[in-house]
């Protein structure tokens, strides 16, 4: 086991230099030059060739690279070509708003999208079926921004009762601290602060976690579905045990193996999600920092996000491979073993 | 589904003219599962009509009763009404007619986007799975490097660093979804050619492109036909996000997305600017979920029984 999970965290390397030289390639080479876009398009040539040198523009694109990887591995990720800031703290201020909305989203998903599914295989082709199935239907094909504008415009716009964009009302915000503000206000003692916090997190949250919803709602119905008609459901029922111990107890224990995979790699991608969700609710995290980085050509901040969420994505599948071969003893980690 | 093809050889000859005859067999079942399926017919029916608008409103705009693209300030945000059923946006344009004209760019970005991943993602998990070896590791580790960055924030990227236009777009959407094809196919292939018909193929002395183009490809079929029907909507929903945050198409044009990310700052004041390009993508997308559905019923009948 052990040397299954090390061999594991070897192969995640050359994906992050991969992930790493992709990102390179983009924004150094497919990109035209950063310099007019950050000084202005009415810079002289000579102060953004000044530029150009400072930023270490001018080197040969080999070099750039082998510098940023070097760096990067000494947690120096460059700075950001407005603020002057080291990425690294740039990223860090914002990291723990979109960890904490993505958090809340994968629990909701999470609750939503089992309880949903397990009730659409228990009632399989009754009205509970197609209502959970339709929901998920509606969950993948919804824009993601789209559904948070309809909870911005009913719930802010006509009911008046959730605000409509931000993380906390500027006068509650807690300062210092970890930056997780339900932790930080916790911490405290704050409650009137935790409750303006949790009530912007709602519709932000509701909006992120409805695809997750949806995809963990389909796997748990037709993961529950297989594991019903397994035999030892049979054998369950027949010992006289009640409906709802067998579907909990008993099915739901062992579907919960391909719905826990699943789990895990929507949260990664949620982390995709968060950037359009954060761009509608102007949530404070990584998700909007990076659609706006994008559009001015700071490329440094750009490539220290696109490294740490395929940081985050590659350790969220690593766990949950890990996970998945630890509660399933049927999988070998054997190098000959092949699937 | 792979061993389920495996099992039928008999489909499969060795001479010329078979994968004809297959792949009529395979459009027949793909018909056959959509007409089965009521809300798949609903939604073919319903692509149909979106296709004869967009070739319509390119064709004979004329027919519009609104020019969607010329701007009216007097009648600047003006709500849904009889004259304008959807209403009109800042610039006086009626928002009915720029839905409608929006359906062009939606499917052609649609269908081109998946066209790149599919041609792209056919050709490398082939190599793949047919070489086996260094080719596969190769092929394959870059394809995980590209899923573990999110694919919108690669497609925005990759759109950042292209500039806007909607040719772009396709090919930032293109590029991001070739992963997915590429694994299919391989994996498909993996099994596939473990044949005895793909050995005599080799025996007989078919080079391997024959081999694979003849013998090989035509059984993947069934799975990239589903993938790619659902991968329409997929690359809809993607090109909708690069509309919204303004790295689509250029103005005037009218696209769906872009008109919702244009439209947030009236949110309050205008909502239909939101509710109708929004439904038009939702409509749109779920239309090719439900057909996708249809066509795995057609091709995967032990998929229907779940």
């Amino acid at each position: 086991m052990l040397k299954y999970i090390l061999k594991r965290i070897l192969m995640v390397i050359p994906v992050l230099l991969g992930v790493t030289v992709i990102i390179f390639l983009i924004t150094r080479v497919l990109a035209s030059d950063p310099a007019p876009v950050v000084l202005g398009e009415h810079a002289t040539t000579e102060a953004m060739a000044v530029w150009r040198a400072d930023n270490g523009l001018d080197d040969p694109i080999w070099l750039q690279y082998v510098n940023f990887v070097v760096n990067a591995v000494q947690g120096n990720l460059g700075y950001s070509y407005y603020t002057h800031q080291p990425v690294t703290a740039e990223i860090a201020a914002r990291f723990p708003a979109t960890a904490e909305l993505a958090i809340c989203a994968i629990i909701v998903a999470t609750l939503l999208g089992v309880s949903l599914g397990v009730l659409a295989a228990v009632k399989k082709n009754k009205l509970a079926d197609n209502v959970s199935m339709l929901v998920a239907l509606i969950g993948v094909s919804m824009p993601i921004f789209w559904s948070g504008i309809l909870l911005i415009l009913l719930f802010a716009g006509i009911l008046h009762v959730l605000p409509s964009s931000g993380r906390v009302t500027p006068l509650l915000q807690p300062t210092g601290g970890t930056g997780f503000f339900i932790l930080d206000t916790i911490m405290r003692g704050n409650f009137e602060a935790l409750g303006d916090v949790l009530i912007h997190l709602i519709l932000p949250t509701l909006a992120l976690s409805l695809y997750s919803m949806a995809i963990i709602t389909r796997m748990t119905r037709s993961s529950m579905l297989e594991t019903l008609n397994a035999d030892y459901i049979r054998t369950a029922r027949a010992k006289g045990l009640s409906k709802g111990s067998v579907n909990i107890k008993h099915a739901l224990r062992n579907a919960m193996l391909p719905i826990s995979t699943v789990i895990g790699l929507q949260f990664g991608s949620l982390l995709g999600g968060a950037l359009l969700t954060e761009t509608v609710f102007a949530w404070p995290g990584i998700g909007k920092f990076a659609v706006d980085c994008v559009l001015k050509s700071d490329f440094p901040v750009v490539q220290g996000i696109v490294l740490l969420v395929a940081v985050i994505f590659v350790i969220m599948n690593l766990v949950v491979d890990i996970i998945y071969a630890w509660l399933d003893p049927r999988i070998k980690y054997g190098a000959k073993e092949e699937g | 589904m792979a061993k389920k093809l495996a099992t039928e050889p008999n489909g499969v000859a060795l001479q010329g003219g078979q994968p004809k005859e297959k792949r009529e067999s395979i459009w027949k079942d793909v018909f056959a599962g959509i007409v089965s399926n009521k809300a798949s017919l609903i939604s073919a029916i319903f692509i149909i009509v979106l296709a004869l608008i967009a070739l319509v409103t390119k064709f004979f705009p004329q027919v519009l009763p609104y020019d969607p693209y010329a701007q009216n300030l007097s009648e600047s945000l003006v709500g849904p009404s009889a004259a304008h059923w959807f209403g009109t946006d800042i610039q006086g344009r009626d928002i009915f007619c720029r839905v409608l004209v929006g359906t062009q760019i939606t499917l052609t970005v649609g269908l081109a986007a998946v066209a790149i991943s599919l041609t792209v993602g056919v050709i490398l998990g082939s190599i793949a799975g047919y070489k086996g070896g260094k080719w596969d590791t190769v092929i394959m580790r870059i394809m995980d490097m590209m899923l573990a960055i999110p694919s919108i924030l690669l497609a925005i990227a990759i759109m950042a660093a292209l500039g806007p236009g909607i040719e772009k777009a396709v090919i930032a959407i293109g590029l991001v979804s070739i992963p997915e094809y590429a694994r299919i196919v391989r994996s498909e292939i993996l099994s596939i050619k473990e044949n005895d018909y793909v050995a005599a193929a080799r025996v007989v002395g078919n080079s391997n492109f024959a081999i694979v183009f003849r013998h090989v490809l035509p059984n993947t079929l069934p799975s990239i036909i589903v993938r790619a029907t659902l991968g329409i909507s997929t690359a809809i929903l993607d090109a909708a996000a690069l509309g919204f945050l303004g790295l689509g198409v250029q103005p005037p044009a009218a696209e769906w997305g872009d008109m919702l990310g244009r439209g947030r700052n009236e949110l309050f004041q205008a909502p239909w600017l939101m509710i109708f390009p929004g439904l038009a993508i939702t409509l749109t997308v779920l239309a090719f979920n439900l057909l996708g559905d249809g066509v795995r019923d057609g091709l995967d009948p032990k998929a229907r029984k779940r």
